[in-house]
């Protein structure tokens, strides 16, 4: 697989971010090139058709419904865009319990994708080395 | 035209009136923003007649009169109906969690156990209390759209039902002499009285942005030492049905923590650089102060049964927490926010499996455990 340059320019990582914001500022600190899946659904949608990894925060909490933000999926609804998807990584809380993390687990059956990572609200620095690293090393693979 | 921004524009010309400023009459064919305007005199009056009130019904009272029909088909910032769903889709009530199936373990653990028990449920009742009853009703005047107003009456009535359901868990457990003696302890120990008195003296003060840091210091900071305990007894299999009870607090006050949190930083986005340099340094500051004050708490607590220092790593960790649900960078560094294995996965069972497929440690496949919590919405 010749995904090996997708470090250098390529979107690597598809992200949604609600008004909150911590997800991006994850994705911030992670320094590579990433798309966000539009927050509105006036906006028009995201099509990814490069391999990626999508980051998403964990909605919800309790019984689990409404776990995965609505925008990420109509992002997956879309065949094409699913077809890309290489793996999941997932933001929330432990504090929610099994919640945490769970829009990760919902995907990652759904689309028969690893779920490669979960942190808690924008990261600590330790999560964000260790997910370049992973994503580096997954690139080459 | 948009509602909340007269209302918001009527704060602040009442905030800015000075006190002593005289009385205009009030024209019969007034209109409503004259109606307001006398009934605020009026109420100036009646302070100046020597009312004594504290900043905080001062605020409450002016916000009083200026309080609208709300409309829930207008949203100024979907984050308060999101939050206001995800509190309503959470509300549970103690009578629900079969608490009576702990009495047998309560009688395994020993008495100096119990006594922890007991007193860390106090302390954690008087957070609780503080916040239901000043805390979160502080927050209400200060608030940007009337849906951050309900959003706060819902978090202060959850907060009630905590305090509430820390005495069903003791009339389960307890007799009414240890429930009392407890109760003493919480009014007379000095560490915990001085965590009170830091975030009401806040609650009570003048700057809504420090109020809101204070807030989110207590409900994402200060709790942990209590929480620490019933987390530690699940993870040996002891009163798991109060442990159920308290995930469910745990839950409600991290959406607490992370809304509060969340306004707290849309407050913060419009102020000049050398203003929120000033109020981050003011929060670290007053982080310091706390767990200077929670550190000899829980050494009070928990040197007697030998947990005092992992239950400070515990606190370091939701310490960087409340920092970043304030939008902070997290203070401690990872060599000492380390928490127990076992306490994590008592909180989530997610937390301690390595899903870190990126370590290339263990199963790197994890297929999701989610149970049918399918949503209409998925095409596939």
């Amino acid at each position: 697989m010749s995904s090996a340059v997708l470090g250098a320019a390529v979107v690597d990582v598809v992200y949604f971010s609600s008004v909150s914001g911590n997800t991006a500022r994850f994705v911030e600190k992670l320094g590579r090139p990433a798309a966000r899946i539009p927050l509105y659904a006036s906006e028009p949608p995201l099509e990814q058709r490069e391999p990626y990894v999508l980051i998403v925060p964990t909605y919800g909490g309790g019984d689990g419904r409404g776990a995965v933000p609505k925008q990420v999926i109509r992002f997956l609804n879309d065949e094409q865009n699913r077809k890309h998807l290489r793996g999941v990584i997932s933001a929330g809380n432990t504090n929610f319990g099994a919640g945490y993390g769970l829009a990760g687990d919902i995907i990652a059956r759904k689309c028969d994708v690893p779920h490669l990572y979960r942190f808690e609200l924008f990261g600590t620095p330790d999560d964000v080395r260790v997910v370049n690293e992973g994503l580096d090393a997954l690139w080459r693979q | 035209m948009d509602i909340q921004d007269t209302a918001a524009s009527a704060f602040d010309e009442l905030a800015a009136a000075s006190a002593v400023e005289t009385a205009a009459p009030a024209a019969s064919t007034a209109t409503a923003p004259e109606q307001l305007e006398a009934e605020r005199v009026a109420t100036e009056s009646a302070y100046a007649e020597g009312a004594q009130q504290t900043e905080a019904q001062q605020r409450q009272h002016k916000h009083n009169h200026l309080v609208q029909a709300i409309n829930w088909n207008r949203i100024e910032d979907e984050k308060d109906l999101e939050v206001w769903n995800r509190l309503v889709n959470n509300f549970w009530l103690p009578e629900k969690v079969p608490l009576s199936n702990d009495v047998q373990s309560w009688g395994t653990l020993t008495p100096e156990e119990r006594l922890l028990t007991m007193r860390v449920f106090t302390g954690l009742t008087l957070l609780d209390t503080i916040q239901g009853t000043v805390g979160a009703v502080s927050l209400i005047p200060d608030a940007l759209t009337p849906h951050e107003e309900a959003v706060y009456t819902n978090i202060a009535f959850m907060e009630s039902v905590h305090a509430k359901s820390y005495s069903s868990i003791f009339s389960t457990l307890a007799s009414t002499k240890e429930i009392d003696e407890a109760f003493r302890w919480s009014r007379e120990n000095p560490y915990l009285q001085r965590k009170a008195e830091i975030i009401v003296d806040y609650y009570e003060g003048d700057d809504p942005l420090k109020r809101k840091i204070a807030s989110t210091l207590l409900e994402s900071f200060l709790f942990y030492s209590g929480f620490y305990l019933p987390m530690h007894w699940s993870s040996r299999a002891k009163l798991t049905n109060t442990a159920d009870l308290i995930r469910l607090i745990i839950r409600d006050e991290a959406v607490h923590g992370y809304y509060i949190g969340y306004k707290f930083q849309k407050g913060f986005e419009l102020l000049p650089a050398d203003k929120q340099a000033e109020l981050k340094d003011y929060t670290y500051s007053l982080l310091y102060e706390l767990y200077e004050n929670e550190s000899k708490y829980t050494a009070e607590l928990y040197d007697p049964v030998g947990l005092t220092e992992d239950v400070k790593k515990f606190l370091h960790y939701n310490a960087n927490k409340a920092l970043m649900n304030l939008g902070f960078e997290p203070l401690f560094p990872q060599s000492v926010t380390d928490v127990n294995p076992a306490i994590l996965s008592a909180l989530s069972p997610n937390a301690d499996e390595n899903h870190d497929f990126f370590s290339g440690s263990g199963s790197s496949y994890v297929i999701g455990k989610a149970e049918a919590t399918e949503d209409e919405d998925w095409d596939f």
